[in-house]
């Protein structure tokens, strides 16, 4: 069933754009992350113009969150409180992001910039994910007990707080700049920064991994609709039929995938997200290094 | 001697050119836009008034072109750099249209002299403008068959050889195939008569391709009440999640 779609002014097939919300969105609920860094690369693959494809995943990210984060309030493993303190920096970081973005394209290298953002940082986050969780599932099989550092130099800074749902006395400066560095990237790639955020939250925070997933979603949910009002009053670029027709496979596979992630053990589920990040990472790092089929391109308008 | 002969063939040829004239007919003058909306054929047909016979010789031919609304583009080019694919040279193209397609009643080199084409800008090279290329790239001309080659591929632009049939030299008609892929606005249709490649006569008419019901009004409120059409859109994602949280809720107990 071909459906035409208002703002990108494309006729895509309905079906296709449902069973691509259901994927990303169980992949979603199941690891904590929005899902923009695969939906946004397979909207531009069917055709949908980038700016649009950008700014309608912002806002279906919002929905399979949502959707996400009440299953996870249900089960109390969302941390309001570090959730705020990430979303106050996340905000900052987010407005700061898009005038760099807007600046970048003035210089007419936000592409390659983009996509230079994604291949350093799921490359390092994938690898480090990947390493770390086969340690620790090698190390549950010897039946060593998880060593996990109690005491770092975070642990050093002033203005300690307490964050009860993780279990955690520390400052709250770590988790502040976590949120503004979260929220650049996520601006200038375009994505809602969960699979940046959700290592970073377990690795330098030292959260616990069932708290991770449902703070994580939280904040997404703040962070994307507030890029999904940018972009709806600037560039026009939100079409809400594709969002639509997305959102509706991704909350459903939201739910579907929150059910799958509280049945598996957190190493799994970590490895899991590490050789899929690993892997759109490898797709991406292959398209600056081959050859393209078509060298030139068409961009909108003068510069 | 030979300049003399082709003076002569010319003022033949123009000769003629005061007495014939288009009378068009097309199948409808808009193009509306829905939501299952995949595309679309119109239907362009005439006839050719004429106050005297028919001159036999240089035979009748017609050609119809489409032009899309236009718009200035910038088409830039990826080079090795570091090991990697990087945009390197833009070109900046005045103004192309954003669909455009041609159909003639024979080859389109038969049915057209360059001069013509020049004056009337009727083939897809001629109908791109101005290519302002910066000093420092040579084969700015590259970059305008990149562009061509993109749209051809897109079947955004079209050159149909051949597919207007003329009957008894006085009737035609054409089928233009639209892609899915369409922008609103108008588009200029035109219709020349040619005798040996000289225009003797033509014809200028505009389809209006525009989206109505649900599509013109997202659409419009997206661009005259853009706030009020972004808090619509999270209300949208919002309410969506959590009536599948609700959904799934109800279905475990």
């Amino acid at each position: 069933m071909q459906i035409y779609l208002p703002i990108a002014e494309v006729s895509v097939n309905a079906f296709l754009l449902l069973g691509l919300g259901g994927i990303v969105g169980i992949l979603s609920g199941m690891f904590g992350v929005g899902g923009g860094f695969l939906m946004t690369p397979l909207l531009f693959f069917i055709g949908i113009p980038p700016a649009v494809a950008v700014a309608t995943e912002a806002n279906q990210i919002v929905a399979s969150s949502f959707s996400g984060v009440l299953a996870h309030f249900k089960r109390k493993t969302v941390d309001l409180r570090m959730g705020t303190v990430l979303l106050i920096g996340g905000l900052v970081g987010a407005g700061f992001g898009v005038m760099l973005f807007n600046y970048l394209k003035a210089q007419g290298q936000v592409d390659l910039l983009v996509k230079l953002c994604y291949v350093v940082f799921l490359g390092v986050i994938g690898g480090l994910m990947f390493f770390e969780s086969l340690n620790a599932i090698r190390n549950v099989r010897k039946g060593k007990a998880p060593v996990r550092k109690k005491h770092n130099w975070i642990h050093g800074l002033p203005f300690k707080m307490r964050f009860r749902v993780s279990g955690l006395y520390i400052s709250v400066i770590p988790p502040l700049i976590v949120g503004v560095a979260v929220g650049v990237l996520a601006a200038i790639m375009g994505v809602g920064g969960g699979f940046i955020m959700v290592p970073a939250m377990i690795y330098l925070l030292g959260m616990p991994t069932k708290v991770v997933v449902g703070t994580s979603l939280f904040q997404i949910i703040f962070v994307t609709a507030f890029t999904t009002m940018l972009h709806a009053t600037t560039n026009f670029t939100v079409d809400i039929v594709l969002a639509v027709l997305l959102l509706v496979g991704g909350v459903i596979g939201a739910q579907i995938g929150t059910r799958i992630g509280v049945k598996m053990k957190a190493e799994q589920l970590r490895i899991l997200l590490a050789i899929m990040v690993l892997a759109v990472c490898g797709k991406l790092a292959l398209e600056l290094l081959l050859q393209p089929s078509e060298l030139y391109s068409i961009a909108e308008g003068g510069h | 001697m030979r300049a003399l002969i082709l003076a002569l063939a010319l003022l033949a040829a123009a000769l003629p050119a005061a007495a014939e004239k288009v009378v068009l007919g097309l199948s409808s003058d808009t193009v509306s836009i829905n939501t299952n909306f995949d595309g679309s054929e119109i239907l362009i047909f005439g006839a050719v008034k004429r106050d005297g016979p028919s001159p036999s010789e240089p035979r009748l031919q017609v050609i119809v072109t489409v032009a899309g609304p236009s718009e200035s583009k910038t088409v830039r080019r990826k080079e090795k750099r570091f090991g990697i694919w990087v945009n390197k040279d833009a070109v900046e193209i005045d103004s192309a249209p954003s669909f455009y397609a041609v159909s003639t009643s024979t080859l389109l080199g038969l049915s057209l002299s360059e001069t013509e084409d020049v004056r009337h800008k009727i083939s897809i090279p001629r109908a791109i403008r101005s290519v302002d290329a910066p000093d420092d790239i040579s084969d700015s001309e590259t970059f305008a068959d990149a562009l061509i080659r993109i749209k051809s591929k897109a079947n955004q632009y079209q050159l149909n050889e051949g597919t207007v049939s003329v009957d008894e030299q006085t009737l035609f008609r054409t089928t233009i195939e639209l892609p899915a892929a369409l922008t609103e606005g108008e588009y200029q249709t035109r219709i020349f008569l040619t005798r040996g490649g000289q225009v003797v006569s033509q014809y200028e008419t505009s389809i209006y391709v525009r989206k109505v019901g649900l599509e013109r009004w997202l659409y419009v409120l997206s661009r005259e009440k853009a706030f009020l059409y972004g808090l619509m859109s999270l209300a949208i994602a919002v309410f969506a999640g959590w009536g599948a949280s609700a959904i799934f809720g109800l279905l475990r107990r």
